[in-house]
């Protein structure tokens, strides 16, 4: 790790920024930075928002200044020591790959040539780390995905993807937890809960967590509480106003 | 437990707070006050605490009717409201009795007009907050996050102290004919805009666009120019001015994703947030640089009037 870059970003937010790019390699590092930073800051942290490759720092002004902050920031990260591999969660997401809640497995098996199993068994077949929370509560960016699955974002987002909506964009995986809009490429469904008020820690998903997806038949997902509803509305379907 | 009753809900009234602290690492958004000061003010004239739970009326078309007597604050935008057809201006406290009508019609200046009760506004927490993001389904009188409907029950649980007027020159709102500045707290990211752009973005007068909601409102002006490479999305705080590829700038506000990948000019300060809050499409603002200790000493004097 090079040296991080302490940025100010606004009157009462610092970016500290330990990484260029995305690479799974890194995450040992951030979930380090994320406890240092937490434990530096203690009362004075009102958010931490770790991303890729820089961790956001809001604090509260009426206990530090500027330099203050940067101090504390800068002390959190001398000697900073990678946390230990798994020390994230390891987690199972049984998923009900169809084309009728994921249009896009069709598309996608039809650009690679292969079968749609074959699709599936790919999306199966490796672990992925989550590097991110954002975009809606609970939204874990994830990656990274076989070079041959990358596809990129639709043209025209969809009004309304369904809950549970395993989503695919570039060398990046997700899953929707709400019914939201989004413009990622959908290829089946989880009856997982990711997201919750009820849940312990609200959230399934922690950026440093590792996750594997595993292909479970249309009954199978029913016994879970999954809710087999097609996901009818296609959004590469030009709009009135782009026609 | 007796109220005030939602009779007719108008565009957008929401139940808001200071806003939703500690969880947007988990992708949950801020919410809050778009315009927390008059909120704080409103709340301060009955003896709340600044952030305690109160309605955020946009746009006006709210009409609530009392079920009982109640002293209530009104700040922040001119809605043109009314108490039993008369004439209601805000930065006021005032007592409503049974039966009589509060409404507002529409934006005669600002857009958001903050309503505050005795105690604060009976709405449970989710998630450490009260404040409604209709997006996120959370906060708000059900939990759910959802807008004030017709039928819905105000009530509150505390009384309000001892009666309180708003010093002169609190307000929010810009004065007729003022121009109004935003003070911007420079990014790291600043550097990466073409010196045109730099010089444009503080000495040319932006237009708030139609397309302005409680996550972003949308300038337009000359077309910034960033030069540097495509960024990875990292946190972004309130106020950030985030330049997508047609240069038009775009300040992220309360409701803003918790990350995102546009460069950024930098974020305006909590309190020019709370003046842009209450510009209405089509006004013109000037950005403004500011050092990020000045901007503090600034906001510390506004949470000191609260003292």
């Amino acid at each position: 790790m090079s040296d991080p870059n302490i940025e100010t970003v606004g009157m009462d937010t610092l970016i500290v920024r330990l990484f260029d790019d995305i690479d799974e390699e890194h995450m040992p590092w951030m979930l380090a930075a994320d406890h240092a930073l937490r434990e530096a800051f203690g009362e004075a942290l009102i958010d931490l928002v770790p991303s890729y490759t820089t961790l956001l720092v809001h604090y509260d002004i009426e206990r530090l200044d500027l330099q203050a902050a940067r101090a504390r920031a800068r002390e959190a990260l001398t000697g900073l020591t990678p946390a230990t591999s798994g020390e994230g969660q390891r987690h199972v997401i049984p998923v009900w790959y169809d084309v009728s809640v994921g249009p896009e497995l069709a598309r996608i098996a039809e650009r690679l040539g292969v079968s749609q199993e074959d699709v599936i068994a790919r999306h199966c077949a490796r672990d992925y780390s989550v590097f991110a929370l954002g975009f809606a509560p609970g939204y874990a960016f994830m990656g990274r995905l076989d070079d041959a699955l990358a596809t990129p974002r639709l043209k025209t987002p969809r009004q309304k993807v369904a809950a549970g909506s395993v989503a695919i964009a570039e060398r990046q995986t997700a899953v929707y937890p709400t019914l939201s809009p989004g413009g990622w490429n959908i290829i089946g469904r989880t009856a997982v809960a990711l997201f919750g008020r009820d849940q312990e820690g609200y959230s399934l998903f922690r950026p440093g967590d590792t996750v594997r997806f595993e292909a479970i038949t249309r009954e199978a997902f029913i016994e879970q509480g999954g809710d087999p509803a097609p996901l009818a509305e296609r959004g590469d379907t030009p709009t009135e106003a782009q026609r | 437990m007796k109220g005030l009753i939602v009779e007719r809900a108008g565009p957008l009234a929401l139940i808001q707070d200071g806003g939703r602290f500690g969880v947007r690492h988990l992708g949950v958004t801020q919410g809050g006050a778009a315009d927390w000061v008059s909120l704080g003010w409103a709340n301060w004239l009955l003896g709340n605490a600044p952030q305690a739970p109160g309605v955020e009326i946009t746009l006006g078309g709210l009409t609530l009717c009392a079920e009982a007597s109640a002293t209530l604050a009104l700040t922040g935008a001119d809605l043109g409201a009314t108490l039993d057809d008369e004439p209601l201006a805000p930065g006021c406290r005032f007592t409503i009795a049974a039966g009589q009508r509060l409404a507002f019609e529409r934006p005669r200046a600002g857009l958001r007009a903050y309503l505050a009760f005795p105690g604060g506004l009976d709405a449970a927490p989710v998630l450490g907050s009260a404040a409604s993001t209709v997006r996120e389904r959370l906060g708000g009188l059900d939990g759910q996050g959802r807008a004030l409907t017709e039928g819905d029950c105000l009530t509150w649980a505390g009384a309000a102290g001892p009666e309180r007027t708003l010093p002169s020159g609190v307000g929010t709102l810009p004065e007729v004919g003022e121009r109004v500045m935003l003070a911007l707290v420079g990014g790291a990211q600043l550097a990466g805009f073409s010196g045109t752009s730099v010089f444009e973005a503080f000495n040319t007068p932006w237009q708030v666009d139609q397309r302005a909601d409680r996550m972003g409102v949308r300038l337009t002006g000359p077309e910034l120019r960033y030069l540097g490479e495509g960024m990875v999305s990292e946190g972004i705080p309130l106020g950030a001015v985030q330049v997508p590829a047609d240069g038009q700038p775009i300040v992220l506000l309360n409701d803003r994703q918790t990350i995102g990948g546009y460069p950024r000019l930098g974020a305006l300060t909590p309190l020019a947030c709370t003046r842009l809050a209450q510009c209405q499409p089509g006004s013109e603002v000037w950005l403004t640089p500011v050092a990020a200790g000045q901007a503090r000493d600034a906001h510390l004097r506004q949470l000191a009037y609260w003292r």
